[in-house]
């Protein structure tokens, strides 16, 4: 079993460690419910360090991700940004979902922990026409701080640069091997922070001795959820396309000379046609999990995350539908037909509740 | 070392059966089991009247991260439930043993408590 730079720290903190895709992380040092909620109302501090990191030397990068990114790296290639997007196959498929990081004319890579090898050998199988190394970061960590009061704790850390508060939504810049990044996937306002392991544990112990709660995967996942953010493996794999999983808009098709992998295939599908991933509210008494049923008055669907939502206090899950469906549903849940409201997968963002 | 109280049986699922003194028998699950399941936020209860066997299910109890079936230690008729868990599932993180009961049920054969584990051997089951 895989363990972070922090696994000991966890355990000692009192967490319950689980078994995420080979990495013993914490699922919860508490109450997951007071985790999500110290996110939404001031500020939580994230390891997230079974993520993959992968930075790259030489070559044609640009030349590189245009080739195997749907989004187009030309959006950041001038600035010190990052992009998300989706790294597609032949047949238009997603192979994962990532996000790309470009500052001082580096380019560091973050994808999902279980698809770490099929994506390298991916990288790498590619990277080769352009002349591109693919180097992968085992020896890098990541730290998310996220919540309102996120800015204002990081500017206290005393070995941050003070240049990483001021940085714009998605902004990025590197210090060094550490790169900072306003980025995050809880739905609120925060940084990502992609440092060599041996830092790690210092800036921790400062976090946590500037009030940040330490927050497990659990509330992780319900902050996602409530954000509308995508779980690749849930929400979306290697059998759904980018248009029936609420990733149109990373497509990138601007560049019409621009011949990304997958782009032919996604050509050919007729958007009208396909399922979209949406939210959806249960009216009921309940709660939502992945595989249950839908229906709507013109078609069906499945549910793919569901959960409690602490902020909205009901049961939320992100479903998979035929188009066509208006305001009202329903839900069976072990033999008992529920009704669901139709909703923005955005249930919540910078700490609002949508209507 | 988590509370398991002396008065109790248990089911190695981490379900708890209280013999009460005019003779129905209380239904809830174990602090541990709380524990493990963390932050719960729904129960679905039996029906007053219903007939349950011995090991079948009972109940669900579904905290944030997931469902998970309460099985009956005994076996016997629904006298009564718990309606406070249904808009309070909470108190059963909170009190286990005492308010966050599920129910009670008139047993049909006191016998089957035989087959239950007693304080310590559920002690020794939350610790493998």
């Amino acid at each position: 079993m895989n363990k972070t730079p922090l696994h000991d720290i966890h355990v000692q903190l009192g967490a319950k460690m689980v078994n995420f895709s080979n990495w013993e992380m914490p699922i919860s040092y508490s109450s997951l419910i007071e985790e999500h909620n110290a996110v939404r109302s001031s500020v939580g501090i994230f390891d997230v360090s079974h993520m993959a990191v992968f930075d790259f030397d030489g070559g044609d990068q640009i030349a590189f991700f245009e080739k195997i990114f749907a989004n187009d790296i030309k959006k950041i290639s001038k600035d010190n940004k990052a992009i998300y997007g989706a790294l597609l196959n032949e047949q238009g498929g997603i192979l994962d979902d990532l996000i790309i990081y470009h500052a001082n004319d580096k380019f560091r890579l973050v994808s999902n922990c279980s698809t770490r090898e099929q994506n390298k050998n991916w990288y790498e199988k590619h990277a080769a026409e352009f002349g591109v190394r693919v180097i992968e970061r085992a020896d890098m960590g990541i730290l998310a701080i996220q919540g309102p009061d996120a800015l204002s704790k990081v500017s206290a850390i005393e070995e941050m640069n003070d240049q990483a508060s001021s940085l714009q939504t998605f902004g990025c810049m590197f210090d060094g091997e550490k790169l900072y990044a306003r980025t995050g996937y809880t739905g609120e306002d925060g940084l990502e922070l992609i440092l060599p392991a041996k830092d790690i544990k210092h800036l921790w112990d400062q976090a946590l001795g500037l009030g940040c709660m330490p927050i497990g995967l659990g509330a992780r996942d319900t902050l996602r959820l409530e954000a509308g953010l995508n779980l690749y493996g849930n929400d979306m794999t290697i059998d759904n396309h980018p248009y029936e999983s609420n990733l149109g808009w990373t497509i990138d098709m601007s560049d019409e000379n621009r011949q990304f992998i997958g782009k032919e295939a996604l050509l050919s599908i007729d958007q009208s046609k396909s399922q979209k991933i949406t939210g959806v509210i249960l009216q009921d008494k309940g709660v939502l999990r992945p595989g249950y049923e839908i229906t709507h008055e013109q078609g069906n669907g499945v549910v793919l995350s569901g959960s409690y939502s602490p902020t909205l206090q009901s049961s939320i899950g992100l479903v998979r539908v035929d188009q066509g469906f208006k305001k009202n549903g329903k839900v069976v849940i072990r033999n008992k037909v529920l009704n669901i409201e139709f909703v923005s997968p955005r249930f919540i963002g910078q700490g609002k509740i949508h209507p | 070392m988590k509370n398991i109280p002396g008065d109790l049986k248990f089911l190695s699922s981490h379900e708890w059966a209280r013999i009460e003194s005019d003779g129905s028998i209380t239904i809830g699950i174990s602090d541990h089991a709380q524990d493990l399941l963390g932050d719960i936020v729904f129960v679905e209860l039996p029906e007053v009247g219903q007939i349950l066997d011995a090991e079948s299910d009972a109940a669900i109890v579904e905290s944030v991260k997931a469902a998970s079936d309460v099985y009956s230690p005994i076996s016997g008729e629904v006298k009564a439930v718990n309606s406070l868990l249904e808009d309070q599932p909470e108190i059963i993180n909170s009190s286990p043993y005492e308010d966050g009961w599920f129910y009670k049920i008139s047993p049909s054969d006191l016998g089957e408590l035989e087959n239950l584990l007693s304080p310590e051997d559920y002690s020794a089951v939350c610790e493998d």
